[in-house]
């Protein structure tokens, strides 16, 4: 505790994740205003004591809208994060495992060709050949944060494979699957969660970019990219209509980004050691 | 205080420097326009496609027909100086113009036409509007100056018929190569397209007719909405017509460089639905959909304004138009006692697909929003142009969707049950054939009132708005069309103001 008073960039970074976290969750139960109805005569209405936020051009609430765009970043960041993680994670580790076997070749070389493509045009090309939806969002958002957790836990799992204490696992006959789970995993766990929640900012990011070309969540559901888009051609009409999804999609990333940095100072012994 | 006087000698000196560029920038600009609009047509025969693009591009421009679209609609002469009808309405004469030469020189003759008649009515013919010349027995050659059309039944729009961009006269020479470069009779020969940026016009030296003000004409092509507004303001486009953001118009109006022209077309903007796929195939439930519709909230949310509700597939400047938004006004209630007559107590799942312009893109969630308000589901799917014409118009794969029919005088597609919304009742067919060959003004004008009557008692769509047509040019710009009674962009007129 006293060390995460202690790290500057920590404490917003928290306070900032938990205001969008917790929007997203009281969402779920309550908004102010259904965001499905819409009510042409009060649109564009400018932020006021019962919108706070204002209107948009259909006469919705823009907190009401930015909230509920709340829970679709995070839906798609999380599960597309999820994904990275689930099917990255392991081939990481058998790839370090089998280190300079065909497998280790095969799993790297493959993240090498995700990784050489820009990861929003591989989000592009998922949608336009599926369809844009969501669910495709999330799995093309997915589908490149793979390579990322694969090369990270390769890395650190090779170095762990060198040490000691895995030579007397081995020793005392575990294979390589059981040594995996059992001893590399739980010391890549940190670097794990700190990389996640870099990738969870970069996911909200790309959430609300192929949203805003309109091949993300499509209406009805509320979505902070797609709010920027069509809100584009009114910016001299009503900035505020702009103004609000730019600053949470800004917020919520800035927020991730300085808990990803504050737990990457928290976590990392090496780091915790040269501040002692 | 000596040295600040002669910096501003120097300024007023740099400024009547700039003043005299600016001034000989004026005096080139004076011959040239640069129009923008939002789509591109996808080739350049008028006479090959259904695309409006193409016509909004060439329509009279490049391409003339018999007959030609005047500003408000009207039927005027264009190559056909007159016309003699025989007395059963069944024979046309046509006394051609003199001296009328395509742009490869070659003269227009009586030849010409029957060939572009007899092509477009050909069976193999890939005119898009067939049932405009499937009226026609024969067309013979009399002399170079005159051509007789002869028809199988009297048809009361025949002239009308000739003025389409799809019936304008075309060489044989040329025909060959006219998707790619179009020759024609107009004031302006075609010279240049850069696919995806711009087609280029140049004034024809020896047209016949009055001669076009304008040396050059650029057709430029932004199909953005934030561009488009964009390109305007830093008046990198002295035109915009069609523009695709009614947001933004007020803003135009109130700057003294430009000039906002609101003008009316013939697009009734529905929402169409598939008769065919239950169980929008049952009246009730179609009924249910469109009393379910608040016309002005759509007007106000996705046109800001800009538009007149319809309650039928008519055109409301029409003298014929009969007004039947009151046979589908917005109510809830009754359409919820539809739906459950219908046998739908709880609602229904259908599928709303769009196509990319603002009305239907906003206009689809504001619909979306209205028929949950009675139980209706429906799953928005945003396509491009490609996709709407391949998955709707032609695969009839959706349940709803909003498009605005931009054609003039276009009730006849009611009477076709392949087209994309499947209606063409036998009854609505017999009505439509009574229309085409009736002679009689007034007895015409009652039928195409039982016709618009028919359509809106079978709730074959809803009926939605009759879509604006704002044109934002440079103030100084004379000439422009404000209504689009056909897709044109008429440009023989135009000239900048001196």
């Amino acid at each position: 505790m006293k060390l995460l008073l202690h790290n500057r960039s920590m404490l917003p970074g928290v306070i900032l994740t938990i205001v969008f976290a917790g929007a997203a969750i009281v969402s779920l139960v309550w908004v102010p205003y259904d965001i499905t109805i819409l009510n042409i005569a009060d649109r564009m209405k400018t932020p006021s004591l019962i919108h706070p936020f204002g209107t948009d051009q259909f006469g919705r609430d823009i907190l009401s809208m930015i909230m509920v765009g709340a829970r679709t970043s995070i839906a798609v960041a999380l599960v597309a994060v999820g994904i990275g993680m689930l099917a990255g994670v392991p081939l990481g580790l058998a790839a370090a495992a089998r280190r300079g076997s065909l497998p280790d070749e095969i799993i790297m070389r493959t993240n090498d060709l995700v990784f050489a493509f820009p990861s929003l045009l591989i989000a592009v090309m998922i949608t336009a050949v599926f369809g844009a939806s969501a669910l495709n969002a999330i799995i093309a958002i997915g589908i490149f944060n793979i390579p990322v957790f694969a090369r990270l836990t390769r890395g650190a799992a090779l170095t762990l494979w060198s040490r000691e204490y895995i030579m007397a696992a081995r020793v005392a006959g575990k294979g390589p699957a059981r040594i995996s789970v059992e001893h590399i995993l739980p010391n890549v766990t940190n670097l794990l969660i700190v990389q996640g929640t870099i990738q969870f900012s970069l996911g909200i990011l790309a959430e609300a970019g192929l949203s805003y070309v309109g091949l993300g969540a499509q209406p009805p559901t509320a979505s902070w990219g797609r709010m920027l888009a069509d809100s584009q051609t009114m910016i001299s009409l009503a900035p505020h209509l702009a103004l609000f999804p730019g600053l949470a999609i800004l917020l919520t990333v800035l927020g991730l980004n300085l808990l990803g940095d504050g737990l990457r100072d928290l976590l990392d012994p090496k780091l915790r050691r040269a501040r002692t | 205080m000596g040295r600040a006087m002669r910096l501003n000698k120097f300024g007023s000196g740099l400024i009547s420097v700039l003043a005299l560029a600016a001034s000989i920038g004026m005096a080139d600009a004076k011959s040239d326009i640069i129009v923008a609009m939002q789509l591109e047509p996808p080739h350049l025969d008028p006479t090959g496609a259904a695309a409006g693009a193409i016509d909004s591009v060439l329509y009279s421009n490049v391409f003339e027909g018999l007959t030609r679209f005047g500003p408000d609609g009207s039927v005027n002469p264009g190559l056909a100086e007159s016309w003699t009808i025989s007395e059963d309405g069944k024979t046309y004469t046509f006394k051609l113009h003199e001296g009328v030469t395509f742009h490869d020189g070659s003269d227009m003759t009586a030849e010409d036409v029957k060939f572009s008649l007899d092509r477009a009515r050909a069976d193999d013919s890939a005119n898009a509007q067939k049932a405009l010349f499937a009226g026609i027995e024969n067309v013979s050659v009399v002399d170079p100056q005159t051509v007789v059309v002869t028809l199988k039944e009297a048809n009361s729009s025949f002239l009308f018929n000739l003025a389409w961009g799809d019936a304008v006269i075309v060489a044989p020479e040329t025909v060959a190569d006219i998707k790619t470069n179009p020759v024609g009779t107009g004031a302006f020969k075609f010279s240049d397209w850069v696919q995806g940026d711009r087609i280029d016009l140049e004034r024809n030296p020896d047209y016949w007719g009055t001669p076009a003000k304008l040396d050059n004409v650029t057709f430029k092509f932004i199909s953005d909405p934030t561009a488009a507004f964009a390109a305007v303001m830093a008046e990198d486009v002295n035109a915009f017509v069609g523009f695709p953001a009614p947001e933004n118009l007020p803003q135009f109006e109130a700057d003294p460089r430009f000039q906002v022209l609101v003008g009316s077309t013939e697009g009734e903007t529905i929402l169409a639905m598939n008769n065919k796929l239950p169980p929008l195939d049952n009246v009730k439930v179609r009924e249910a959909i469109a009393h379910a519709i608040d016309r002005q909230a759509i007007i106000d949310g996705a046109m800001f304004g800009y538009g007149t509700p319809i309650g039928t597939h008519f055109a409301p400047h029409n003298p014929d138009y009969v007004d039947l938004t009151g046979s589908s006004q917005h109510d809830p209630e009754l359409s919820k006692k539809l739906l459950a007559e219908a046998g739908f107590p709880d609602g229904f799942e259908t599928t709303l697909k769009l196509p990319p312009p603002s009305y239907a893109r906003r206009g689809g969630e504001i619909i979306a929003s209205q028929l949950r308000a009675i139980g209706i589901e429906t799953e928005i799917t945003n396509l491009e142009w490609a996709q709407w014409l391949e998955q709707v118009f032609r695969g009839k794969d959706y349940g709803l969707t909003i498009v605005s029919h931009t054609e003039p005088m276009d009730i006849g597609i009611y009477a076709r049950p392949d087209y994309y919304f499947q209606y063409g009742t036998p009854e609505f067919q017999k009505l439509f054939a009574a229309i085409t060959s009736e002679n009689d003004p007034e007895k015409r004008s009652a039928l195409l009132k039982e016709a618009q009557e028919m359509i809106a008692a079978d709730y074959v769509n809803a009926y939605l708005f009759q879509l604006a047509f704002p044109t934002v040019a440079d103030a100084r710009i004379k000439g422009l069309w404000k209504n689009q009674p056909t897709q044109a962009t008429d440009l023989t007129a135009v000239s900048w103001e001196e």
